[in-house]
């Protein structure tokens, strides 16, 4: 199965010597078994991601783009394909590696925030340095700084329930960027947002993408957020239907 | 490095601290098995050490390394009769066993229920004739007055020092001191006062007596010239052992035994009884004990069910976890120490119910209980491990958990 004769326009991955992309899928599959019965959910993607780029999933639901999202996010290993990211080959590490590359490479937001509860705003967004084997003064400072990039010094020692849900994405941003990855992948982010906390929740990820240079790979059906993006990947059944540069982008 | 790990230790246990007083009541039903489990053993162990203590200082208020030698049983015609029936031990054997090295001292004794009477009052008590070595022996000093010597021991004088509860019943609150009180129509002095002694191991009134000279209760009372007892004082406990034998050599011997026959006498090493009675204690604590860790067992597995529960209801906190980074020893450990920080809670209250539950005891009951470090710290440590053990299958299966579907979990 390939990509459906959308050419994938000229990388680096192409200019012999030259850096390897920062994310490459190989004919990536993905077939989900449940009892006897078995679903493709994916059937041979190709993608190349270049470091800095804001790429855009679209798709309606179903149509494949979460299940592209959790192989790219190393939460899933694909079963069938290559997943090479920064040229090393990802696709088949164990768990406790695959969580590994989580926490220093990937961070994430989702359409639900998925803040902890019990935990406060800072200790929400220090979680991955602490899972990084970093504690004390240090993992605060970065934490504080990492509000402070999405506006929201000040409130660290609320937690979730005591903040709007725009806040909420925003800490989650800032959770997904403290250990300063390269990657951050959004699922659907405004998802739970009314438009207006939605272009504000875009403009933090525009913010990260152009200030810090961080790759983000969002995902959404809705075509204004998809819009954020410098390239719009279509999604349809389980391939890729088109790769696209986004001209003009919209501004809220 | 190991700073570090401490201290990320130090986050874990403050972070379960948190988690579990957020769910106050329910922590708390968890961990009842825990507490009711680790407050019966403390409670348990403390009534058993108590009993023991009771034992102990029952068998001492009869005297230290004391031997009891009594007259053997008779056989006549395969018909057997019971201990001290023969007349074969007498006085003169009591005082060739006070000369052997490992006897500190030794009294002679022979006693019966007789009626004593003072004035218009009489009073039915335990006469006991005694030696001199009496108090020394039996480590029953005289509480006032003195005790008869061992002359008039030897001139058997008729001169009695009486028990506590024998002084009250005759002379209610008159010093009895230099009174003459009748036994079996006996003029006798009252020279002495014994100190109270309670009551011995089996129940009976030790103070309800009346002590003479032996010789005086042989020659003017009983009629005899045998005695039912020679107690004997071992220089130590270990000289008990020693004693023992020397003793049986030398009444074999004093008493003409072929080698061929039996003893006609029984020594009874009270040492020996006290550890046997003592071991029956500590027999009758470690079954009461084991039954209440049979309950903390059952508190394990209460802790394992709502662990199980709660890594259910935190799932999407698991996945999270997941996604930032965490690995799947980062999970284990997490609801581990949580299982520990609440099984631990557990036996801490527990100590503190046992302790509060044996203190009743102590106040409201006869039992005299003691509590005592080492149930503590084995319950502890117990109840540490039933968190570990039991906690370890809820922590396993959510570091097994699958980070797409944990946080796809409503």
């Amino acid at each position: 199965m390939n990509t459906g004769g959308i050419k994938e326009r000229a990388t680096s991955y192409d200019i012999p010597g030259g850096e390897p992309p920062l994310i490459r899928l190989e004919n990536i599959g993905m077939i989900y078994k449940i009892g006897d019965i078995s679903y493709e959910a994916l059937k041979g993607i190709n993608l190349i991601v270049e470091n800095g780029e804001f790429v855009s999933i679209m798709g309606a639901s179903g149509s494949g783009k979460s299940t592209i999202m959790n192989i790219l996010g190393c939460l899933d290993r694909p079963t069938a394909g290559k997943y090479f990211l920064e040229g090393k080959d990802v696709s088949n590490l164990t768990s406790d590696e695959l969580a590994e590359i989580r926490n220093k490479k990937i961070g994430f937001v989702f359409q639900g925030f998925n803040l902890i509860q019990r935990l406060s705003i800072v200790e929400n967004v220090e979680l991955p340095l602490y899972y990084a084997g970093m504690y004390s003064k240090e993992a605060t400072e970065m934490a504080m700084e990492a509000l402070k990039l999405v506006d929201l010094a000040g409130t660290e020692n609320k937690f979730p329930n005591q903040i709007s849900g725009g806040e909420q994405q925003r800490v989650a941003i800032a959770r997904a960027v403290v250990n300063n990855a390269p990657i951050i992948m959004a699922d659907e982010p405004t998802g739970n947002l009314d438009s207006v906390r939605g272009a504000d929740v875009m403009r933090f990820f525009k913010k990260i993408n152009e200030e810090r240079g961080a790759t983000i790979i969002l995902v959404s059906h809705d075509k204004n957020i998809a819009d954020y993006g410098k390239r719009l990947i279509t999604v349809k059944d389980g391939i890729i239907i088109s790769s696209a540069v986004i001209e003009s982008q919209s501004m809220v | 490095m190991p700073k570090r790990v401490k201290f990320a230790f130090f986050l874990d246990l403050k972070s379960a601290y948190k988690t579990l007083l957020r769910n106050k009541i329910r922590s708390l039903l968890t961990i009842l098995g825990i507490i009711i489990g680790v407050g019966s053993v403390i409670a348990t162990v403390s009534i058993g050490q108590g009993a023991s203590e009771a034992i102990q200082s029952t068998i001492n208020s009869m005297g230290s390394n004391m031997l009891i030698i009594l007259p053997g049983s008779s056989s006549l015609g395969g018909v057997r009769t019971g201990f001290g029936i023969l007349p074969t031990l007498t006085l003169n054997d009591a005082y060739a066993i006070r000369k052997l090295p490992a006897v500190k001292t030794d009294s002679g004794n022979l006693g019966m229920a007789q009626q004593v009477i003072w004035r218009g009052n009489n009073w039915s008590t335990f006469i006991m004739g005694a030696s001199s070595t009496f108090p020394e022996i039996r480590d029953w000093p005289v509480a006032k007055g003195t005790f008869f010597t061992h002359q008039q021991v030897v001139s058997a004088a008729n001169v009695a020092v009486i028990g506590n509860t024998a002084a009250t019943e005759l002379f209610g609150l008159i010093n009895p001191i230099g009174h003459i009180i009748l036994i079996h129509n006996v003029p006798f002095t009252v020279i002495g006062i014994l100190s109270v002694k309670g009551f011995n191991a089996f129940g009976q009134d030790q103070d309800d007596t009346v002590v003479i000279p032996i010789t005086t209760m042989q020659e003017k009372i009983a009629g005899t010239t045998w005695v039912h007892a020679i107690a004997v004082s071992a220089k130590s406990k270990e000289d008990t052992v020693i004693a023992q034998s020397e003793i049986t050599a030398l009444l074999r011997q004093r008493h003409h035994i072929p080698l061929h026959k039996p003893n006609d006498f029984f020594v009874r090493n009270l040492t020996e009884i006290a550890q046997a009675a003592n071991s029956s204690a500590n027999t009758f604590t470690i079954l009461l004990a084991s039954i209440a860790a049979v309950s903390l067992l059952v508190g394990g597995i209460g802790i394992m069910n709502i662990m199980l529960v709660s890594v259910t209801e935190r799932t999407k906190e698991i996945g999270i976890r997941l996604a930032v980074g965490a690995k799947k020893k980062d999970i284990l450990k997490q609801f581990l120490i949580e299982s520990s920080v609440l099984s631990l809670f557990g036996g801490i209250l527990g100590i503190a119910a046992g302790i509060g539950i044996s203190n009743s005891i102590s106040a409201f009951s006869p039992l005299k209980t003691i509590v005592t470090t080492e149930p503590i710290i084995i319950s502890l440590v117990f109840s540490l491990c039933v968190g570990i053990f039991f906690g370890f299958y809820p922590a396993f299966k959510a570091s097994r958990m699958n980070p797409v579907e944990a946080l796809r979990y409503e």
